[in-house]
């Protein structure tokens, strides 16, 4: 087992990526602390079949835009499993699934975006940070997006220049924390079948993958095996990587 | 799904060098059949003896810099091993040089060595094996000087062109072959702990020099490049292709 012994919080775990990725990590010996905020029955499940398959979780209601609640995640977590080792990002919101030009973004609209992509991101490495730094190193994955690096698509500049945030985010806290052998990496995905994704609509998604050399859309464990491997000893040398799992639409 | 190899056939070039060698051992470790590849028959042979002692495991003598013995290679290792499913080319040379001082003769071998002979590498090997198959994977040792200039006092300008070529060639073969599920992916090195770098790494300077580029703040090891290696030329990376993953300590993101 790859993560054996190793505890890992992941936000957004209700579906799509992050709900694949706990199901690999708790595979691979990691207990896990399920946070996300809206789909609560959707984290609450994920915890529940974890757990049916015989590995440890816990679900922890979070909104990771406020920093009590943050607080609160790495308390209980710690309460509980007694050290963070991996932290992986993967809550995130478009705010918007149809065309949004700027001229249409309403200021709600920005500010929930980067509540939770940028924002979100901050607090809980913020928080969790201390605590790696106590065990001598730690691990931290940001699910950022290849609309980070090519804004195509519907227009949407909140979510694409969050996710731009996101990967600079990445490699700013990755000069950071490498004194305290804390690794920080991004994942851009791209056009991935989640629950998030399918909120588009469907001639944009065939849109996308018309774009993919390699035919075909992304699936949440593609990502899930690329958080793995950054999660374990077997990439102990990267640090400020930013992977594109995208079947090549971003060469 | 995890990272295994079982029946799979993979060739390594470069095998009897510091990354070569552990990727090869990696590979073996996973269940591959491992045709081992390089121009140095001693080293080959001892390279391959101790892959043997991990799983099966073949030496084959070639200089990538011949590029007419590249398919009659390819074409024995199909024969006595299997259609090749995996192919990492590790197989490159370095030489220090100041931009003003560099040399055409040693300039035409580093590209010979490091970008010509690994595309006709891939090429050979994407003809007899991968393209008929519609399946295969490719891995290619760039290096992070393929991607950024390096301060003093590094001299790589013939290196550095040599490895950004291997940048260019990976993303483009990525492209055109995706449609015979070929994926094409390179690793970035920074310093990594070889007989490359060993001359630099004894200077005191040179090794404090190379230090304080990476945030990690320690030199990469063959293991750290072998196992991002292994990575990408597993299932678990069925949908990366294109990328150049640097492993570099974090290097690039400066």
């Amino acid at each position: 087992m790859r993560l054996a012994n190793k505890v890992a919080i992941i936000t957004g775990a209700s579906s799509g990526i992050g709900r694949s990725t706990a199901y690999l990590f708790a595979k691979e010996g990691a207990r896990i602390a399920v946070a996300n905020n809206i789909n609560v029955a959707g984290g609450e499940e994920t915890v529940a079949s974890i757990k049916a398959s015989g590995c440890e979780a816990i679900f922890v209601k979070t909104d990771i835009s406020v920093a009590s609640e943050v607080e609160n995640l790495v308390k209980v977590t710690k309460d509980k499993y007694g050290k963070i080792d991996i932290l992986l990002n993967s809550a995130g919101i478009f705010g918007s699934t149809k065309e949004t030009p700027i001229e249409d973004t309403d200021e709600s609209l920005w500010e929930r975006v980067y509540a939770v992509n940028v924002k979100g991101i901050f607090l809980t490495t913020k928080y969790v940070v201390p605590e790696m730094k106590k065990a001598s190193g730690g691990v931290i994955i940001n699910i950022a997006s290849m609309g980070g690096i090519r804004p195509v698509g519907p227009r949407n500049a909140a979510y694409l220049s969050s996710k731009g945030a996101v990967i600079t985010l990445t490699k700013a806290l990755a000069i950071e924390l490498a004194p305290d052998n804390i690794r920080v990496n991004c994942i851009n995905p791209f056009m991935t079948e989640t629950r998030m994704v399918k909120q588009l609509p469907a001639e944009v998604i065939k849109a996308a993958v018309s774009t993919i050399p390699l035919g075909r859309i992304v699936k949440p464990e593609d990502i899930a095996y690329a958080a793995l491997y950054l999660a374990s000893e077997e990439s102990s040398m990267l640090t400020g990587a930013s992977i594109n799992v995208d079947g090549g639409h971003g060469i | 799904m995890n990272i295994t190899f079982d029946n799979k056939v993979a060739i390594v070039t470069g095998a009897a060098g510091g990354i070569g060698r552990v990727c090869a051992e990696l590979l073996a470790e996973g269940g591959a059949k491992v045709a081992l590849v390089d121009y140095h028959p001693e080293r080959l042979a001892e390279a391959t003896k101790n892959v043997q002692k991990k799983g099966i495991a073949q030496g084959y003598r070639l200089d990538v810099a011949d590029t007419s013995a590249i398919a009659p290679t390819v074409s024995r290792i199909r024969q006595e091993l299997g259609e090749v499913d995996i192919l990492v080319c590790c197989a490159g040379i370095a030489a220090p040089m100041l931009a003003e001082e560099a040399t055409e003769a040693v300039w035409d071998n580093m590209l010979a060595i490091n970008t010509k002979g690994l595309f006709f590498c891939n090429q050979a090997v994407a003809i007899q094996s991968m393209i008929p198959r519609k399946s295969g994977a490719i891995v290619n040792i760039a290096s992070v000087t393929g991607i950024i200039g390096m301060p003093p006092p590094f001299m790589t300008v013939a290196y550095s062109a040599s490895k950004g070529g291997v940048v260019q060639i990976t993303r483009q073969e990525a492209v055109e072959w995706a449609k015979y599920n070929i994926r094409v992916n390179a690793v970035a090195p920074t310093m990594v702990v070889t007989d490359m770098t060993k001359e630099l790494l004894e200077d005191p300077e040179g090794k404090a020099a190379a230090l304080n580029l990476m945030p990690l703040h320690r030199f990469g090891e063959p293991y750290d490049v072998a196992a991002a290696i292994c990575f990408l030329v597993s299932d678990a990376a069925k949908m990366i292709t294109g990328v150049i993953l640097p492993v570099d300590g974090g290097q690039t993101a400066q």
